[in-house]
């Protein structure tokens, strides 16, 4: 077992990173890193994990689609630590797999002799976002906060796995979230009102749709300027990327963040290479407000 | 007015209530229960460019028009983002059933009006078959392939590798035996799959 982020008072997650985490969302994984070891948290990842089989698989085949996450629910069953997720995607797919596994016996036998392991109903499967607001809290969270983000005026943008269907997620409110408000705020950031925070970006048609999945895109950044934020944040892999990549530069330009990002300004932690990872530069807003 | 209420024929279709009684069996949920509040297709963010909004495929299964429900661009268009069902005043998780229908789709070699979402479901599942995790290089240049759609996306792909965001070599993961024994146990339609993806090119 790897650990990624080791912190100083002993508190430990199990960890699953996600296949983004090593590609297209890398600064999700690298900030992710920094600011829980800068918060003493140690996330220990899971051993020998699989992809999660996202929308491609449940789209096609059930059984697979409950297989794949109960692989990595075998796994992390073998500590006895909570299981983080930083990714929504990645999140819904364990959490939907561990409700067929809760409440439908004969799904849960199926699984069970397919992945060969033995399901234990105590394993608590949490968003990164949940375990940083409600398990580390906002306490903690204010303690840390060395620069804070005065004068940035962000979009919160949820999207859809994170928070729907809600018996699956069980996680804020499914129409008017607060999580990654709340957080914005307790780092001195101005999260704005607005209505598009759980629309879906459509980025699972990215690639075969491009050309409505644009216009999905820019109403949702459209919407986001019109409510006066100059950038959104984030916790998903390919919301980021499809916010970023699909929408219109030229008339709209809001870098997308991911909430650890901000955290990790925030805090003032040191080495913060990863901007030159983003599609849309964040320098120009971070150093108009004195925040690089 | 005494001219007559004008009436529809429902045409008689052989397995008109085993249709809608296999998609409730396989997706869970009670169909009978939607009164067409149309909740569901005005939250949906692909509604605009589907053949059937979601609640007339919900109506359609009522009707047992199976080849009308399983041939649909809809069902494919359908990104699960769950707002349907979120909202649904008779608790329809319409998510569920357009896996369900998706399924039935292409177990029953049904022709999928969206191939390239198929093509890319195929080398997404491929991906993690071959090494236990999604690689977007070879995942991306396998749809290329099934599809035929080789230029699109092409700026933006080269973007992303310049900025060191899609990794070169494929790895594989050390349990990958277990991945394929997975894969061999679950995937009952696999042939129906390969022989449709042959036809279709």
């Amino acid at each position: 077992m790897r650990e990624i982020a080791s912190g100083e008072k002993g508190e430990m997650y199990s960890y699953f990173p996600g296949c983004t985490s090593h590609s297209t969302a890398v600064e999700y994984g690298l900030s992710i890193k920094a600011v829980l070891k800068a918060l003493g948290v140690s996330l220990v990842e899971i051993e020998d994990w699989n992809c999660c089989g996202a929308a491609a698989v449940h789209s096609m085949n059930k059984l697979l689609s409950l297989c794949l996450p109960a692989r990595n629910i075998a796994m992390a069953q073998k500590t006895d630590l909570e299981l983080v997720v930083p990714c929504a995607g990645c999140f819904n797919m364990l959490k939907r797999t561990e409700r067929a596994l809760k409440t439908d016996p004969e799904m849960r036998r199926e699984v069970e002799s397919t992945v060969g392991f033995t399901y234990q109903e105590d394993l608590k499967i949490r968003a990164l976002i949940d375990m940083v607001v409600n398990g580390i809290g906002f306490g903690r969270i204010e303690e840390k906060v060395q620069r804070p983000l005065t004068g940035l005026k962000v979009a919160c943008y949820y999207g859809c796995a994170l928070v729907r269907h809600p018996k699956v997620t069980q996680l804020d409110d499914p129409e008017n979230p607060q999580y990654l408000d709340t957080l914005m705020s307790s780092l001195g950031a101005t999260a704005m009102e607005w209505s598009f925070k759980t629309d879906c970006c459509g980025a699972d048609l990215a690639l075969t749709h491009g050309d409505f999945v644009v216009k999905l895109v820019n109403r949702i950044v459209g919407m986001a300027q019109e409510a006066g934020a100059e950038c959104l944040v984030c916790s998903c892999g390919l919301c980021q990327i499809n916010l970023e990549m699909r929408q219109d530069v030229g008339a709209l330009g809001l870098p997308v963040f991911y909430f650890t990002e901000l955290m990790g300004i925030a805090f003032g932690l040191e080495g913060t290479k990863w901007w030159s990872k983003h599609m849309i530069s964040p320098s120009t807003l971070l150093d108009s407000l004195s925040l690089r | 007015m005494d001219k007559p209420m004008t009436t529809v024929e429902l045409p008689d279709i052989e397995g008109r209530q085993t249709f809608l009684a296999e998609v409730q069996e396989r997706c869970g949920e009670n169909l009978g229960l939607c009164y067409q509040c149309l909740k569901c297709t005005v939250g949906c963010p692909t509604a605009p460019y589907m053949d059937f909004n979601p609640n007339t495929i919900v109506r359609l299964i009522q009707f047992g028009l199976k080849r009308e429900v399983l041939e649909s661009n809809a069902i494919w268009l359908c990104v699960s983002c769950e707002t349907c069902g979120t909202r649904c005043p008779n608790e329809i998780d319409i998510g569920l059933l357009m896996d369900a229908l998706r399924e039935m789709s292409l177990e029953e070699g049904y022709r999928a009006k969206e191939k390239g979402v198929v093509a890319l479901h195929n080398a997404f599942m491929e991906s993690i078959r071959r090494g236990g995790r999604v690689h977007e290089a070879t995942m991306l240049m396998e749809y290329k392939l099934r599809s035929g759609d080789y230029w699109t996306d092409l700026i933006p792909g080269m973007k992303l590798f310049m900025k060191g965001k899609i990794p070169l070599l494929p790895g594989r993961i050390k349990g990958i035996d277990s991945i394929r024994e997975i894969y061999k146990k679950t995937q009952k339609q696999r042939k129906v799959l390969e022989d449709r993806e042959g036809k279709s090119k």
